[in-house]
């Protein structure tokens, strides 16, 4: 692993500086990037992971912002990218909550530990103010022995300051006590940064000096943790002690009784955004205005002045599923506008604060299935596109976790392109039908969940997370994460759903779908009682969700079997690219134990629900 | 006594976390075994919610029960 060279991913000009702002999750750094880079922004993709990193330019030298974490190591990929930005840095612009002083500086006191010139802009003061914090900064700058900047950054209060006190930034105290062991490691040919990460027992940096990483992890953090209370201490006291309402706010959405309720206004809010607003007003201009009414004939008329209609090579392009057809309307047409949605909304939940408040609210009933309450993001992304939610199963802590989360996310949640047809279909038939539906879709993610808990070796692991105050989202930082996320996603979805296009082509010219077709029709006669010609709404379901339950529509059926119908194809399968994403997360074993434990999942499903509704 | 069997607003001392990752973890969200903290809500049969001054954590129900707590 080629780890701590930042060099070759950021074009970095002859004797300039490197800047690197760091801090934890949602502090309001990108303020400070924003201020000092202004628009000029390179973004570039971090190998090995999925994250991007920012840099751009401030006068001669260039400034690299980094993931949000709590400390520096390698946890995860984010502490990874953080790690190997920092050790690289020439000075750290630290941005500390100084609501949150105490989990904060634990991050400033490694950066220092490391030897590396820090400036810390102390942020968020008004809102320290506002709970009745009194935080002496000359004192705090004294004991770290680095600069401290009071900055509001949201009202622009401080920004210019940090920026020209920047290199006034100082190798502050370190509360390393293994000075001797430090120099040990040194001897070796790594920096001092570099050296602490390989005492904390970071495998990456002793693998590139070819040594072991060492074991004084637990103590080094103790001393830095008893070094951070001291600090904490001295300089903060606390003016008031009565809670503010924000408190009592973040506690009522912990406790059940109002926090269900709470959960399910934002649910409702979330639907009427997402599942009303764009994937009805939006996507209907998006998709059927611009890219089937306009661009597809445009782009049709463009290939068959080149290709010759009819053939193979035009069926693959620009056919019925062709790659610059379908999947291009498909990817940008119906999904970008719901994937935005959805990233906007979490970024709201997630800048607020109230997200790991649905996490830990929700975690008991996600405990029972195997996951913890983390689960809840690729959960409620799956309502939006399974594929999307498919790749954020990545943040949860164990393997056993994501394969209970792909599968139960290929099974049992329906995704908004398909959800809006669905609607479509069912509300027409009444209360009871919509209860059986539900309850049919519910049950099975339960008992699959369930299931999957019992039989899969291994434990899952614990939630622990930080619940952050409540704050109003800011905008500049929802927008910008909705936007980073949502281009990730087309970087990685788009060529799955090119590849998709692809294989559903060849299949249909091969006669494949056909034949699949022709073999599922007795199931669907015999056993789920349904016209044989549901077996090509299902078959429809796997080139694209929303087509299959789309094809039940003009098919003469009682209530019930619509009922049935709906059910198996929403337990049925999982997209094609979604089918394709999970090979990628997962592997090729994995994923065709998914597939097939989901298709018999649904056919078994839906034919004890027609056997239950015959007998009423 | 675990970290499960505390009630709201009872105060107590951390004893002992048995896992190394996981005290690393809670070390840097500010709580180490010594940290004296409150437990400022208990999700019925779900996660505990601790909280030293300002900073809160939640700690799954499983995990609290292997947290021994005084």
């Amino acid at each position: 692993m080629d780890c701590c060279n930042i060099s070759h991913q950021i074009d970095i000009p002859e004797g300039a500086k490197k800047i690197v702002l760091a801090g934890n999750p949602n502090v309001g750094k990108s303020i400070f990037f924003n201020s000092f880079t202004g628009i000029y922004v390179d973004v570039s993709n971090y190998p090995g992971t999925t994250l991007d990193i920012s840099s751009g330019k401030y006068k001669d030298d260039v400034v690299i912002d980094t993931p949000g974490v709590y400390g520096v190591s390698s946890f995860n990929d984010e502490e990874i990218v953080a790690r190997d930005v920092i050790a690289s840095a020439d000075v750290v612009v630290n941005i500390v909550d100084a609501v949150h002083l105490e989990r904060d500086l634990f991050l400033t006191q490694q950066i220092i530990d490391m030897g590396i010139p820090v400036l810390v802009a102390l942020n968020m003061m008004d809102e320290a103010q506002k709970s009745g914090l009194e935080i002496n900064v000359d004192t705090l700058s004294q004991k770290l022995g680095v600069p401290v900047i009071p900055t509001t950054a949201i009202r622009g209060d401080g920004l210019s300051e940090v920026k020209e006190a920047v290199w006034t930034a100082k190798v502050g105290n370190s509360s390393l006590k293994l000075e001797d062991e430090l120099e040990d490691v040194k001897f070796k040919g790594a920096s001092r940064s570099e050296s602490l990460l390989i005492l904390e027992g970071d495998p990456h940096v002793a693998e590139k000096y070819s040594t072991e990483p060492l074991e004084y992890r637990e103590t080094i953090y103790r001393d830095r943790r008893e070094r951070v209370n001291e600090i904490v201490d001295k300089v903060v006291t606390e003016t008031n002690e009565g809670t503010s309402l924000r408190t009592t706010i973040g506690r009522l959405m912990l406790r059940p009784i109002t926090g269900i309720p709470m959960l399910l206004l934002a649910l409702y809010a979330l639907y009427q955004f997402v599942g009303v607003f764009i994937a009805q007003t939006i996507v209907g201009i998006t998709e059927e205005t611009i890219f089937i009414n306009t661009y597809e004939p445009f782009i049709r008329g463009v290939i068959h002045n080149i290709v010759e209609p009819g053939s193979l090579t035009s069926q693959l392009l620009v056919g019925e599923f062709g790659l610059l057809t379908m999947a291009i309307t498909y990817t940008f047409g119906l999904l970008l506008p719901l994937v935005v949605g959805f990233y906007f909304f979490l970024a709201i939940l997630e800048d607020s604060g109230y997200l790991p408040r649905i996490a830990a609210l929700v975690d008991r009933m996600l405990t029972s299935l195997g996951l913890n309450g983390r689960a809840v993001i690729p959960m409620l992304l799956g309502f939006g596109c399974v594929t999307m939610a498919t790749i954020t199963t990545r943040l949860l802590g164990s393997k056993r976790e994501r394969i209970i989360a792909v599968f139960l996310l290929g099974l049992a949640i329906p995704c908004s392109a398909q959800l809006g047809v669905i609607a479509g279909l069912i509300a027409p038939l009444g209360a009871k039908f919509f209860i059986v539906y539900v309850a049919a879709i519910f049950a099975v993610y339960v008992l699959a969940g369930t299931f999957l808990n019992k039989i899969l070796p291994g434990e899952s692991t614990d939630l622990l997370i930080d619940l952050p105050p409540l704050r109003l989202p800011r905008l500049s930082n929802v927008m910008q994460k909705t936007f980073i996320k949502s281009k990730s996603f087309i970087k990685e979805a788009g060529p799955i759903f090119a590849v998709g296009a692809v294989a559903i082509t060849l299949m249909q010219d091969f006669g494949i779908l056909e034949a699949i077709q022709n073999a599922v029709a007795p199931i669907t006669v015999g056993w789920l009682e349904l016209p044989k010609e549901t077996a090509t709404a299902f078959i429809m379901g796997i080139v694209r969700r929303d087509f299959g339950a789309a094809g039940l529509t003009d098919l003469a059926m009682t209530p019930a079997q619509t009922t049935v119908a709906l059910i198996t194809i929403t337990l049925f399968v999982p997209c094609i690219a979604a089918m394709l994403i999970m090979i990628k997360e997962r592997s090729w074993k994995e994923s065709i134990y998914i597939w097939f434990g989901s298709w018999i999942t649904a056919f078994v499903t839906g034919g004890i629900v027609a056997k239950i509704l015959s007998l009423f | 006594m675990t970290l499960a069997d505390v009630k709201r607003g009872d105060k107590f001392q951390i004893d002992l976390i048995p896992d190394e990752m996981i005290r690393a973890q809670a070390m840097r969200f500010g709580i180490s075994e010594g940290s004296s903290v409150v437990c400022a809500e208990k999700i019925p049969g779900g996660p505990v919610i601790l909280k030293r001054n300002l900073q809160e954590i939640a700690v799954g129900r499983r995990l609290a029960q292997k947290i021994r707590v005084k």
